[in-house]
């Protein structure tokens, strides 16, 4: 059996909003953006585990959270069996260096005024992950594990394309030698030609430096494509989770059944099989009650309006927050 | 195709200069589009798609030089005046862009703004207008329509916004939208909503479209005919089923297999070596030539033009992949 690596419980993040001044006259309530929302998941070794969702469903939040630039509100992370929010383990750096974390944005991740080298000799010397003697030679090595030319170290940040510079964001990653990958949305911003080049990069490292990689992103064909389990969030919470090629070729939750269904296919004989999901998702200020998916699913029943459904496992699936997925799923 | 084509563009070229070098944003492509009929314009960023799309309603002339001709209904677009052309913009061709963010004015109302078009192109009075608009929300799927005709774009969400921005560009009934990427900023769920809403609106209104897009799989689910698009210039162009179930470009081959689709998972995907060139020093060849592994030497020296291979079908490559069975059917 793997080992768990990471083990994420019952995870609250919000974000008070700043209050206006007629809000404080009028004596509102202050409101709070509720990004996280009960999330409990489990990482295991050696595996990638995709998250999809919407925009604004906290995938980006979550991501941060693990690699602690957010503090949470409530609930644990505990990696090696220690809470990293721990007060001891928030003045221990060795978690940051065991936990890496990848941006989407190459254009505005790397200072524009380091050259590659600097980027990557830093990381080396602030981990003290080689005596000084020895860092130039391992920045080689790190350009030569993310196929970028040699003369890449004493080039500036702009003087490379998107693809080449999420490759230095890669290897600046993997320079202090990480157990764990956290990717948020490592290569949305590329285009599909280069997307291809840069996951495959990714998929060989991993089974090179067995690596344990959080794979988040937008794009299902990519996460199915990448990923050995997948999670499925919805305003905050995971509606789903399971084996990806289970969840992918028969999704349980009514959510996953409709997002997986709205990726077009590139055959254009395979029309009219997406189920239509009306509305928009709700705002995360204003949370619906019970089930937040019961304003736009189609099989929606008293119960769902509140009572809020747990995380449960299902026969020969994953895990499903839905309270009729039995039912749901015999008529599939 | 027995109708004549309502769009007809012809050997397009524009060229913008930057720093006293020219740059040849996009060549010689032409396509025509028949009533009710989508075409999309598909390649990776830099190919020149958006460009062409702006060069056909004369938005690309006021930075750029435009050569070619753009036939519209007959009549030609490069060469009329901008006051000719701003009657023809939103009442006859209307279009919307990608941003739904910023391409709406933060300082007006929708109401405000879905009128003023309505103000500029047809002569419907005060109140026709204010029901014509709230009439044209209600079909864009927007609730409550009459009451948010008084919100500010800032109160609509993302999906909302391009629905607001669909509205105003079709208040006018136009016979042609050109839409830049309209899905892109989008998540796919409201993609989904949005696509059809506009072959929903195209089909009724039997309007044309030209579809700028990057993705593989929105062209498939919406276009009947598409060009691809590398650095500027057309390498393929044909009916949707035939492009992309049998691609004779080896560029376009690549673009397909590079989308994790029916291939098994966590296996090294098809990748395109290389990047897209510059467009300050494209090779002097066929500017796929670097990237392509059918080059030969004839791909360095000379450029393939555009040959018809099939009714229908055009490609720009001296080693046109081999056509499977199913290419005649």
């Amino acid at each position: 059996m793997t080992q768990t690596v990471m083990k994420i419980e019952d995870l609250h993040l919000s974000f008070p909003v700043s209050r206006s001044l007629l809000d404080m006259v009028q004596r509102k309530p202050g409101k709070s953006v509720n990004a996280l929302n009960g999330v409990t998941l489990e990482l295991l070794q050696g595996e990638t585990l995709g998250v999809v969702g919407e925009s604004g469903c906290g995938k980006s939040t979550l991501a941060r959270c693990i690699v602690r630039l957010y503090p949470p509100t409530s609930g644990q992370i505990h990696f090696d069996d220690q809470d990293i929010f721990d007060e001891k383990a928030r003045k221990d750096r060795t978690y940051n260096r065991r936990v890496q974390m990848m941006f989407q944005d190459p254009y505005s991740s790397l200072n524009p005024r380091m050259t590659t080298g600097d980027i990557l000799t830093e990381a080396l010397r602030v981990h003290e992950m080689r005596p000084e003697a020895e860092i130039a030679s391992r920045v080689a090595e790190l350009l030569e594990l993310v196929r970028l030319p040699q003369d890449a170290a004493e080039k500036l940040p702009h003087e490379f394309s998107g693809g080449q510079r999420q490759r230095i964001a890669i290897a600046r990653a993997l320079a202090v030698e990480p157990e764990v990958l956290i990717a948020d949305e490592l290569v949305s911003a590329l285009d599909v030609s280069v997307q291809a080049q840069v996951v495959n990069l990714l998929l060989e490292l991993q089974e090179r430096l067995h690596l344990t990689i959080l794979f988040v992103a937008h794009d299902l064909r990519l996460v199915r494509h990448v990923s050995n389990r997948v999670a499925v969030i919805y305003l905050g919470r995971i509606v789903e989770i399971g084996d990806s090629e289970t969840l992918f070729s028969s999704p349980s939750h009514p959510y996953s059944q409709a997002l997986l269904s709205a990726a077009p296919s590139l055959d254009p004989d395979d029309k009219g099989a997406a189920i239509q999901l009306e509305g928009e998702l709700p705002s995360p200020l204003n949370v619906p009650p019970g089930c937040p998916f019961h304003v736009r699913c189609r099989h929606v029943t008293a119960q769902c309006r509140t009572v809020i459904p747990e995380l449960r496992a299902l026969e020969g699936r994953g895990e499903v927050a839905c309270h009729h997925s039995e039912e749901i799923n015999q008529y599939a | 195709m027995t109708d004549h084509p309502i769009l007809e563009v012809e050997n397009l070229c524009t060229t913008f200069s930057r720093g006293g070098t020219a740059l040849p944003a996009v060549r010689d492509v032409s396509f025509a589009l028949g009533k009710g009929q989508v075409q999309g314009l598909v390649g990776e960023s830099g190919s020149g798609k958006s460009v062409t799309l702006r060069s056909i309603l004369g938005l690309a002339r006021h930075y750029g030089e435009v050569n070619g001709s753009v036939r519209w209904q007959g009549q030609e677009l490069t060469t009329m005046s901008e006051w000719q052309l701003r009657k023809i913009r939103g009442r006859e061709i209307a279009m919307i862009f990608q941003e739904p963010m910023t391409s709406l004015n933060p300082l007006l109302t929708v109401g405000t703004q879905l009128t003023e078009t309505l103000k500029a192109h047809t002569d419907l009075g005060r109140r026709a207008r204010r029901d014509r608009a709230i009439e044209m929300l209600d079909h864009v799927g927007i609730p409550a329509a009459s009451s948010r005709l008084g919100e500010y774009p800032h109160q609509f969400s993302g999906g909302m916004r391009q629905r607001v921005m669909i509205a105003i560009a079709l208040a006018a009934s136009p016979k042609l939208l050109l839409a830049d990427e309209p899905t892109t900023a989008l998540d796919v769920t409201i993609q989904a909503q949005i696509l059809d809403l506009i072959l929903k609106l195209a089909d009724e209104m039997s309007m044309g479209v030209v579809l700028v897009t990057h993705d593989l799989g929105v062209v498939a689910q919406t276009c009947d005919t598409v060009s691809v698009m590398y650095a500027g210039r057309v390498v393929e162009q044909g009916d949707v089923r035939q492009v992309l179930q049998t691609p004779r470009h080896p560029y376009t081959e690549g673009l397909i297999r590079s989308v994790p689709q029916d291939v098994p998972p966590r296996t090294q995907l098809y990748s395109v070596p290389g990047t897209p060139p510059s467009l300050f020093s494209l090779p002097e060849g066929c500017a796929f030539a670097p990237r392509c592994q059918a080059a030969s030497e004839a791909c360095g020296s000379a450029r393939p033009t555009l040959q018809d291979i099939a009714p229908g079908r055009q490609t720009a490559c001296f080693h046109p992949m081999p056509a499977t069975q199913e290419d005649a059917a």
